[in-house]
């Protein structure tokens, strides 16, 4: 009983600190807005990191998927990215390249890779083929293809990849300040000036913003998805087990 | 530890004091990437890769016990689905570290609130996995098992689960290498792991690749373990595939 | 074998041993405990004799986050050991706010404080009021801390204050030998410390309050990286301390504490004072033998181990509890 008051105690200081400018011992002012700048690099981070992961993942998948070659480099990738841990290549790049934004946001970059290239690959290589026939038998070339046919049909799984990446380096980002990138992670790693207060509140903060991005990111998923593919995949599965059924899990899952 | 003979001249000579400016490797003065120096050291790790080994098992193996309880609820009650989906879904997508944080005024320091997290984590994967395979069942063998005689029960066991065992093992193969990835933030809850060496001397780059390098290599090793008991479990695969 | 038999029984199998793994958790240790040395440490004259009666003692040795606090923490652990007592660890716990949390709230039994740090952080000593010898510094802790229900050990012969340091040349370009020459001119210098250096009277706060300084720019960064900063020119002027063994590598200068900002920071050992009774008469003994021989060379050594030669605390701790025959080889 004692430990649920003390523990109600603590979460309201912590949301106090979320929303309300204080000082803390030795008189830095911490919490309410002065976490803005943090959100601010946190965030900034994750979209650079994602945006250029995005111009290379993208159109690698993409081709690779409509091509259908490359999925053994496409498995690999995934699997490598996988079996990495992220706060391996986040400290492997400040170990070799030092501190500081940029360093680290290369680091986030190759993190980002691997959900977004395999979801790029599977959605364009799982269009249906019959589909991709038609249009062939209607005398569109390969590039027509894919940006008409392939790409639109595969565009909500391919955000699903760019969905989770976003997810993936924004959970990252966290590790940021141990790496010199003063982010929403600082009152984690360094709670010194923030207080217990305000390591609970800025996790607090980090877990909002990560459910906030993945529910954003799904509705515009949603709205990306042509009605017709809704209907689909609402349909119970009647064909039998296939081994690709694993496959599409990875793809949506990780 | 081999140690340069000039350094152990000076410890011997009674002092205890070591002679740095000459015989110092270069390599690690630099904090460089010094592959001599990390298979003369992987001692140092041994103790936190059986941490972080730990962690991964009892992580994943209770995350199983947990999705596989609530995928069979599930199976009969399909209503269960969208709600458990969503919560375990929020688990997901959590942050550990920020989960290891909210966790810490309830369960304080320590390895419980790094299995607490870990485990939340893979259950969305787990959950959905054991569904899909399930759900992956032909009608046909459903339909062939009733036809037999069998009960729902016996038809959950006999049939439907050997089914479905490809699609569970996936799961937990995906469960397992992510949750290696993940136990490396596991230090920042007091828990161990390989992610301790690692932040110990995050500027020296062959520390770093030692320590995520045994995380790759746990994963890659649980990876393999789990496809080969998948195979083991499931022989007429093989056998169509031959 | 049919699944049928299989499944439940791996599930049986799987259970039993989450069971047993969860259930033999070290929730307080972040590593395991220390090596075991010798028990008859009688045959080889080593000063901390094992004592089977303090076995009914557990102690958890705590440490701060860097490399000096982690290699003290490891000399006392493994000292603590030597003598009989079960030792638990759990080193790297934060800033000194987090360490006396962790004591206070009973996570840990003791850890290696500073004096100055104390009487600025924890008792919160005027700056007109600090004292300037170490004996005097410890007597304050000591009597300040007893107030708090914490016993304050007799401290080593070391000290290791925050320091202001530059690179030589830097130092010499400057013109500055003292830490007041940088009045005018450190809004051109950018200052790297610690996270909580912005907050503290024993680094930025106090050049802020005591000298009066204004620096162009303070960017927080990792207390490891305190040296890396100036060797690599981002930063002019860093907080570095007075044992750490880079200085001399880099070739770096301490400027002069002209106005006495910084007091005396010899390593204390604290302890609840409830434990330390709990503990026995061997606990200030073994304290005591550990501390003699803790010189200010001797801790730089150990420093410069870890930081230059990559040995791990637990080694260099070690070494020195054998070199000064405290447990046997």
């Amino acid at each position: 009983m004692h430990a649920t008051f003390a523990f109600l105690g603590e979460l309201g200081d912590a949301i106090h600190f979320i929303f309300v400018k204080q000082t803390s011992r030795g008189g830095a002012e911490v919490g309410g807005t002065q976490l803005l700048p943090l959100l601010r690099e946190h965030v900034l981070i994750t979209v650079v990191a994602v945006a250029a992961a995005s111009a290379i993942a993208l159109p690698l998948g993409t081709w690779l998927g409509h091509t259908g070659r490359g999925s053994f480099l496409v498995i690999s990738v995934t699997n490598a990215g996988r079996a990495v841990p992220s706060i391996g290549v986040v400290f492997l790049f400040f170990a070799a390249l030092g501190a500081g934004f940029f360093n680290i946001t290369l680091a986030l970059v190759l993190l980002a890779i691997p959900p977004i290239l395999l979801n790029a690959y599977t959605g364009v290589r799982g269009v249906d083929p019959d589909t991709v026939d038609a249009a062939r038998g209607m005398g569109l070339t390969g590039t027509q293809i894919l940006s008409r046919v392939e790409l639109p049909l595969a565009l909500p799984l391919i955000f699903g990849g760019v969905k989770t990446s976003t997810v993936n380096v924004l959970a990252t980002a966290t590790l940021g300040p141990a790496a010199g990138v003063v982010t929403l992670g600082d009152p984690i790693i360094n709670p010194s000036s923030y207080g217990d207060a305000g390591r609970l509140g800025a996790a607090i903060v980090v877990a909002v913003l990560a459910v906030g991005a993945e529910v954003g990111l799904s509705a515009v998923q949603r709205a990306l998805t042509p009605e017709g593919i809704k209907l689909a995949e609402a349909a119970p599965r009647q064909r039998g087990l296939r081994l690709a059924v694993p496959k599409r899990r990875i793809a949506s899952a990780s | 530890m081999t140690l340069d003979p000039t350094l152990v001249l000076a410890q011997s000579e009674g002092g205890f004091f070591r002679n740095r400016s000459s015989g110092v490797d270069k390599c690690v003065e630099s904090n460089g990437f010094c592959p001599s120096w990390i298979v003369h050291h992987l001692d140092r790790y041994t103790t936190p890769f059986e941490q972080h080994l730990v962690l991964v098992v009892v992580s994943v193996g209770l995350g199983f016990l947990v999705a596989f309880a609530l995928a069979l609820l599930a199976h009969r009650r399909r209503w269960l689905v969208a709600p458990v989906t969503q919560i375990t879904g929020i688990l997901y997508t959590i942050p550990s570290l920020a989960a290891f944080f909210i966790l810490l005024p309830i369960t304080g320091r320590g390895r419980t609130t790094a299995i607490i997290a870990l485990t939340a984590y893979t259950l969305l994967i787990l959950f959905r996995n054991i569904v899909d395979g399930l759900d992956g069942v032909p009608a046909e063998a459903r339909d062939a098992g009733r036809g037999m005689g069998l009960t729902e029960r016996q038809l959950l066991w006999r049939v439907e689960l050997p089914l479905a065992l490809p699609a569970i093992m996936a799961g937990l193969r995906i469960a397992a290498t992510t949750t290696v990835g993940l136990a490396a933030l596991a230090f920042y809850a007091g828990a161990g792991g390989l992610g301790e060496p690692m932040e110990a001397d995050k500027a020296f780059d062959s520390n770093v690749v030692a320590a995520g390098g045994l995380c790759v290599v746990m994963a890659v090793a649980l990876d393999g373990l789990l496809l080969l008991t998948q195979r083991l479990l499931t022989p007429w695969t093989r056998a169509r595939a031959a | 074998m049919s699944i049928r038999r299989i499944i439940p029984a791996l599930a049986a199998v799987l259970a039993l041993a989450l069971v047993l793994a969860a259930c033999g958790s070290d929730d307080n240790s972040s590593s395991s405990s220390a090596p075991s040395t010798s028990s008859s440490s009688a045959a080889t004259g080593a000063a901390i004799k094992k004592d089977s009666a303090n076995g009914k003692v557990t102690l958890t040795v705590g440490s701060k986050n860097f490399t000096e606090q982690k290699v003290l923490g490891e000399i006392y652990a493994q000292a603590f050991q030597a003598a009989g007592y079960k030792v638990k660890k759990a080193l790297n716990l934060g800033d000194e706010q987090t360490a006396l949390k962790a004591l206070k709230g009973g996570q840990i039994s003791g850890y290696p404080e500073y004096t100055g740090t104390a009487l600025l952080s924890f008792l919160n000593v005027p700056a007109a009021k600090l004292p300037t010898d170490p004996g005097e510094a410890y007597d304050q802790v000591k009597a300040g801390m007893a107030k708090q229900g914490i016993e304050a050990f007799p401290p080593t012969p070391f000290t290791s204050s925050n320091e202001v340091g530059l690179l030589k040349k830097k130092a010499d370009q400057l013109g500055v030998t003292k830490i007041s020459d940088l009045k005018s001119k450190a809004s051109s210098l950018t200052l790297y410390g610690s996270p909580e250096c912005r907050t503290r009277r024993d680094c930025l706060l106090g050049l802020e309050q005591v000298y009066g300084l204004k620096f162009k720019k303070f960017v927080p960064v990792d207390i490891a990286q305190r040296h890396e900063v100036l060797t690599s020119g981002q930063a002019d002027v860093s907080i570095v301390f007075t044992t750490d063994p880079q200085i001399k590598r880099n070739d770096e200068v301490l400027l002069q504490d002209d106005k006495n900002m910084f007091p005396p920071y010899n390593s204390t050992f604290l302890m609840k004072t409830s434990t330390a009774q709990k503990a026995g008469p061997d606990l200030p003994k073994v304290i005591a033998a550990v501390n003699k021989n803790l010189t200010a060379d001797v801790m730089q050594e150990l420093n410069a181990r870890v930081d230059l030669d990559k040995d791990t605390p637990q080694q260099a701790a070690q070494a020195y509890l054998k070199q000064f025959k405290l447990i046997s080889s």
